[in-house]
This record gives structure tokens, sequence and C-alpha cells, in this order.
């Protein structure tokens, strides 16, 4: 058998990924060449588009709501990666050794996984009413009289980045677990014996180990806090005022309230714009896409 | 429309639904039931015993063996959406639901309504059996386009009637003077004198709604809807901000009303439980606290009353602000308009209809059916207020956020909020509003 006939038969190209190309063109490129052309017209839905130009494009210039939410969507983003990281990975690492009692506490700690984001804002809007919900109770704890934590500027924000921050910890720390246990115990075994203590192991084996998986938990992070928007949405609607209206928010109100489907195409653009560059950034700083074995000579 | 529009439409909607990615959060949009064949299609929302009354219309007229017609039922929030891409697209309704007002006007600005003054002007009978004040909201520029098929949904203060006998208030007051009083003595009293789910702006809305109003005349928030240059700067708009601050800064809502939330009853319980003293709410309140809190309803501690007159305001204190019904509207592309037309002159004032109707504790917008209001339901006492409240009212003015275009109704709502959180003053509040009109 040639070489060519096995190439052949094993990859037959384009038939392979034509499934996958179909979806992928109808549902995501067909989509973003229509938003494209729809950021460049006046559209409330009723009226048929029409043509305005960069009107929509200067408008972001204009639009202070813009800035604010363009600002509030990054800080949920770094404030994400961070908080799900600090949580996720140790309690990843923790969650890969076996034991019963470890396998029954990541069977809580998944929980959240099985929610839908809808569930999770109205459960959470319950749990922080201020006159009958938990609020109420462990507010003035910390200094919070009157349980006034989604309805006060000071504090919604926060508490928006720890409910998203509930909801996805748990995908993040499967991810930690699946590629923690992966770490040939080789390494530790070696380490042991050259006298590595618990946290010089950690350092010096489990994180660069995990590399990979801290760069894909960090990219689905930052793309998934930028197009996030239904727990907000849900739980704030975007307030007190404007506090917690990111920019996937900003971009439905317009759309689907304000019925501006043109303004809401231009947000939606810039909001894909950003996405790509921050995921290719992240994967060009960190040479992902060498995707460079970690286990050279093992 | 040509069939490229048409075309181009669907693509546009269907970019639209993945791209901006909308079907996370809010349940199922879909419709209940698929339409099809020559039918003619009802979009309403879903309500289970309004639609039992609404099916039980929509069979009395298809029993004549004429055209027929198929009910369609959406949830609230997705509702408008899926009307204003699905309007004049063929997928689209004959006949459907909406608020009038500003909602209707964008229908009817589009051409996509069909204009029915002149089936009314030939059934006199039937055009005088609305009430006027609740017919002028589905008349838009001169005509008429929505037919009013529910419920009158006035805003009245609704009160803990044990609440206020512990602060010593012996009558719910009727000026405003006597209102500050009132919130004083429940202060006094260790109860929180109003509650409000503040975490929705449209609860807060109802404010200044009726202070503008009193302060004002129904004039003021006319100009405003009517898109008059410097509308909102008028000074009646001022002190109505005002006067929504004072109530803030008294602690009348208490300090964590933003918290609030309307969907999960929070603001229902307060007053339920006596921790709060009135709510300012629709008409809907009563089978909502009824469905909610039973026992407040059957131990009587439910009380309610007008909102209060403003000592010397130029608006007459028998006005009212709410929804004044819901319409039903005849697209204008639909295939059989006459029909569509037809159900609703023979259908929406039958006496069954009324009847269903009002054993679901909606009070129909019509004339002289004051004994079928007094004798039908459990909450006939309440009913008849509300009927006699609109009769009696000179203007009943329509709700903010229905009465505006979208864009300009959200601005509005967000602005609003700010208000009430003290980020913006009055005067912010007027030039922000006043530059998003123009």
């Amino acid at each position: 058998m040639s070489t060519a006939t096995a190439v052949r038969v094993g990859r037959p190209g384009f038939v392979w990924v034509a499934p996958a190309l179909t979806f992928f063109g109808l549902f995501a490129l067909l989509p973003m060449v229509v938003v494209v052309y729809l950021s460049f017209t006046a559209y409330d839905g009723l009226n048929p588009p029409r043509w305005v130009g960069l009107e929509n494009w200067t408008r972001l210039g204009s639009d202070p709501l813009f800035v604010e939410t363009l600002r509030l969507s990054f800080v949920l983003t770094v404030a994400s990666w961070v908080l799900q990281t600090a949580v996720a990975l140790p309690l990843g690492v923790w969650l890969a050794r076996r034991g019963r009692s470890r396998a029954l506490l990541a069977a809580i700690f998944f929980v959240p996984l099985l929610m839908s984001s809808a569930a999770i804002a109205v459960l959470w809007g319950t749990l922080l009413d201020p006159n009958f919900g938990l609020a109420s109770v462990l507010g003035p704890l910390v200094g919070i009289d009157d349980g006034n934590v989604i309805g006060d500027s000071r504090y919604a924000f926060a508490a928006v980045i720890l409910v998203i921050g509930w909801q996805y910890m748990p995908f993040h720390t499967l991810l930690y677990q699946a590629a923690a246990r992966a770490i040939p115990v080789q390494l530790y075994e070696a380490a042991r014996i050259d006298g590595a203590g618990r946290w010089r192991t950690f350092r010096s084996i489990t994180v660069p180990q995990l590399r990979d998986t801290i760069i894909t938990s960090g990219v689905l992070i930052v793309v998934g806090s930028m197009t996030t928007f239904e727990v907000v949405l849900i739980l704030t609607g975007g307030g007190p005022g404007t506090s917690t209206r990111i920019l996937p928010l900003h971009m439905y109100l317009e759309g689907f309230r304000s019925f501006d489907m043109g303004y809401a195409s231009a947000l939606a653009v810039v909001l894909l714009v950003i996405g790509t560059a921050l995921s290719l950034f992240i994967a060009r700083v960190t040479g992902y896409r060498k995707m460079a074995s970690q286990r050279e000579g093992m | 429309m040509s069939t490229s529009s048409r075309v181009r439409r669907a693509l546009v909607a269907a970019a639209l639904a993945t791209g901006l990615a909308v079907t996370a959060a809010c349940g199922t949009a879909g419709p209940q039931e698929a339409g099809g064949g020559e039918e003619l299609r009802l979009w309403t929302l879903q309500n289970e015993g309004i639609n039992t009354v609404q099916q039980a219309a929509v069979d009395r007229f298809n029993a004549a063996g004429g055209p027929q017609i198929e009910l369609t039922t959406y949830l609230n929030d997705p509702y408008k959406s899926a009307l204003q891409t699905a309007l004049g697209s063929p997928n689209g309704p004959d006949i459907f639901y909406n608020w009038g007002g500003g909602n209707l006007k964008g229908y009817v600005d589009a051409g996509q309504v069909a204009d029915l003054t002149g089936a009314l002007d030939a059934n006199p009978e039937i055009k005088e059996s609305f009430i006027p004040q609740v017919l002028e909201t589905g008349t838009i520029d001169g005509k008429v386009t929505g037919i009013p098929m529910q419920g009158v949904q006035p805003l009245s203060f609704f009160y803990n009637t044990d609440a206020f006998a512990e602060a010593g208030i012996a009558e719910f007051p009727t000026t405003w003077t006597g209102f500050l009083e009132a919130v004083d003595r429940l202060k006094a009293a260790g109860i929180q004198p109003i509650a409000l789910a503040g975490a929705q702006t449209w609860t807060s809305m109802m404010y200044p709604e009726y202070f503008l109003d009193r302060i004002g005349g129904p004039e003021k928030f006319q100009a405003i809807a009517d898109g008059e240059p410097g509308a909102w700067r008028d000074p009646a708009v001022i002190e109505s901000m005002r006067m929504v601050q004072d109530l803030v800064d008294r602690e009348a809502f208490g300090t964590n009303f933003t918290a609030v939330d309307y969907d999960n009853q929070a603001s229902q319980a307060l007053l339920t439980s006596g921790r709060a003293g009135m709510e300012l709410m629709g008409s809907w309140q009563v089978t909502s606290l009824n469905d909610n809190f039973p026992d407040f309803l059957e131990q009587g501690k439910l009380g309610w009353a007008p909102f209060p007159a403003i000592e010397g305001g130029a608006g007459d204190p028998r006005n009212v602000i709410g929804n004044p019904s819901n319409y039903y509207s005849v697209s204008a592309n639909s295939a059989n308009v006459e029909a569509a037309t037809d159900f609703l002159m023979t259908e929406l004032t039958s006496p069954e209809y009324v009847q269903g109707m009002l054993e679901n504790g909606q009070v129909p917008g019509l004339t002289g059916i004051e004994d079928q209001v007094a004798s039908t339901g459990p909450f006939a006492d309440f009913n008849t207020y509300t009927y006699e409240q609109t009769k009696a009212a000179p203007t009943f003015v329509q709700s903010w956020d229905q009465a505006l275009p979208a864009a300009e109704a959200q601005t509005m709502l967000t602005n609003l909020s700010k208000v009430f959180t003290k980020e913006f003053t009055p005067e912010q509040f007027a030039d922000a509003m006043d530059s998003a009109s123009r």
C-alpha cells in the first residue's frame, strides 16, 4: 500500500469536516456577516433595515454607557479569571487524589454545573433578598445593616462576580481535576526522593504540568466573561442605575428592549472583535499554539 | 412586501437569534401551537384563566362555520420581540395582542395595522359600549387601530389595614400633606411606610407618573409622548423628580428598596407581613395577592385607595394612571382583514366574554355593566371600585413605559432609576431625557 493511498483512506479531508463546516457557516459565519451588515443600518425589527452608513459606529464614541459597560466587562473578565482560577486550580488538584470523602465533596461542588443560568440567577436573587433572604441575616455581620447588596452600587458588581464565579468554578475545577490526574506519578516520586516538600512539589511539578490547562481554562473564562449576560439580566437587570450593566447586557437591552438592532449589532461586532483578539493574544503570548509537550524525555 | 425582502427579513431574524444569543435565559419563547392552513392566527399572552375565555370566544366564532381562528399564546417577555419581527411576515398573526399607545403607534407607523375606524362607525352600538378614555389609548392619530380586549388596570394604593391601625391612621389620606403625615406615623410605629420593588424601575416609575399628573395635569405627559421639544425640561417634571427624592430622603421606601424584586413577591411579602404599610400597584394586585397570600385577604387586612390629591396642583385628582386596557389589533397584511375585524366586533363585547373576564378578575372597559361587575366573582367590591374610578376619571394616562417609543422608554427607565438612587438630581434627569428624546 502506497503512502498516498494510506493518506486518502485515513483522511478523506473535506468530507470529514463538511458537517462541522456547514454548521459553523450557517450558525456562526452567516450571522456574523449579517450582524456586520446590520451594524451599518437602522433596524427596529419592524421596518426593513435602512442603510445609515457609519452612524451606529460614530455613536459608540458619544455613548457614555458604551465606555462604562466596556470597562465593567473588562473588570468582570479579570476578576473572574483571578477568582475562578484561584479557587478551581487548588480544588481540582486536591480532588484529583482518589478517596471516598473527596468523591462525595466533588459531587457537591459540581452541583452548579447541573443548573441553568436562569435557575442560578433566580436562586441567588432569592438568597440576596434584603428583607427575607440570607442577605438580611449575613448582611449585618459584615456591616451591611439593611441587607442591601444587589441594590447598592458599591456591592452589586462584586455580588455579580461572585455569583458568576459560583456558577463556573465547578467546570474549571473539573478541568483541573482531569489534568492533575494525568500528571505521571513518577514525577512526584522523583521529587519526593529528592526531598521536595508539598509546596515545592506543587510549585515545581503540578503548576508547570497544568500549564496548558491553565491557558485553556483562562481562554474559556475570558471569552465567557466577555459574552455572558443572562445571570446579570435576571439578577440585577444591570442596576442599580447602570452599575452592573456589562457590554453584552447593554447590547441586549439596546437590541431587544429599545429595538435598536442596528446599534446593538455594532456592539455585537465590538464584542466579537474583542473576544477574538483576547483569545488570540492569550494564545500568542503563552505559546499555546505550539502545544509543546511538557514531558520530554519521559 | 416583496419576496426578496421577506427572505432578507427571515435571514435577519435568524441572524439576530443566533448572533446576539438571545436564547439564553427566559424559558420557552415559542408559540404553543403551530399555525397553518387558511386559518386566521390570533396571538395573545399566556394566562390560564383568561386564555380559556379567549378560546371560548374563538370557538363561538368558529362555530358559525366561516373563516376559522386559531389561538396562539406567548409568555410576556419574549412576546414583544417575537411580534416585532413577525408582524408583516408570512408567519405573522392576523389579530394580535398589544398595549396600545406608543407600543401600538410603532406598528401603525410601520404600516402594519389595519384601520378599524370604519368598522366601529358601522357598528355605533359597539363603539358606544366602550369607555371613551379606554378606547382612546387604542386610537392612534385619530384612527382606531386597537380594540380593548381585557380589564382596565389603574394604579392604586394597596395598604395593610392592621399596619395603619397600629400607626393610628384611621383613613387613607386624600391629600399629599396627609400622606406625608401618614408616612411619618408609620415610621414612628416602626413600620416601613411604603413597600417598593425598586429592583425593577417600572414599579418606581408609578410615583413620578402620578406626581406629574397631579402637579401639571395630563397635558404635561401628553407633550412628552408627542415628542414636543423641551417637554422633559418642564418645571412640573423637575418638581415630580424632586418629590421622588423627598420620599427617598424620608426613607419612605426604607433603605434597601433597590434590591427588592417584584417577580419573587418580595414587596408583597413586606406588605402582607405588616413590615411595610402600603404599596402602589396596578389593579392586578388583588388577584395576585390572593394567589400568593390568600390569608391576608381572608382576614380582611387589605385596603385600597386612589392616589392622593396634591394641593395646588393643576391636575384633576380623579385622573388615573396605568394600563387603560390591552388591545387587539388586526394586521394590515392579514389575508382576511374583514373576518378578523368581524371577530373583534362580535365577540369582545358579548355577554359571555364580559362574564368570563369578570370571573377572572378583569373589569372590561365597557359602559353599562355596573350590575354585572357588582355581582360577579369574589372581588366584586374591589372590581366595582376599579370600574367606578375608571369611568369617573376625566383622563386615563397610560403608563410611561408603554406610552413612549421603546428606545425612549428604556432610557427613561434607566435615568429614573438613577433619580431613585440619587445618582441624578432632578435637573440632571431632565437634561438627560431632553437630549435623549431629540
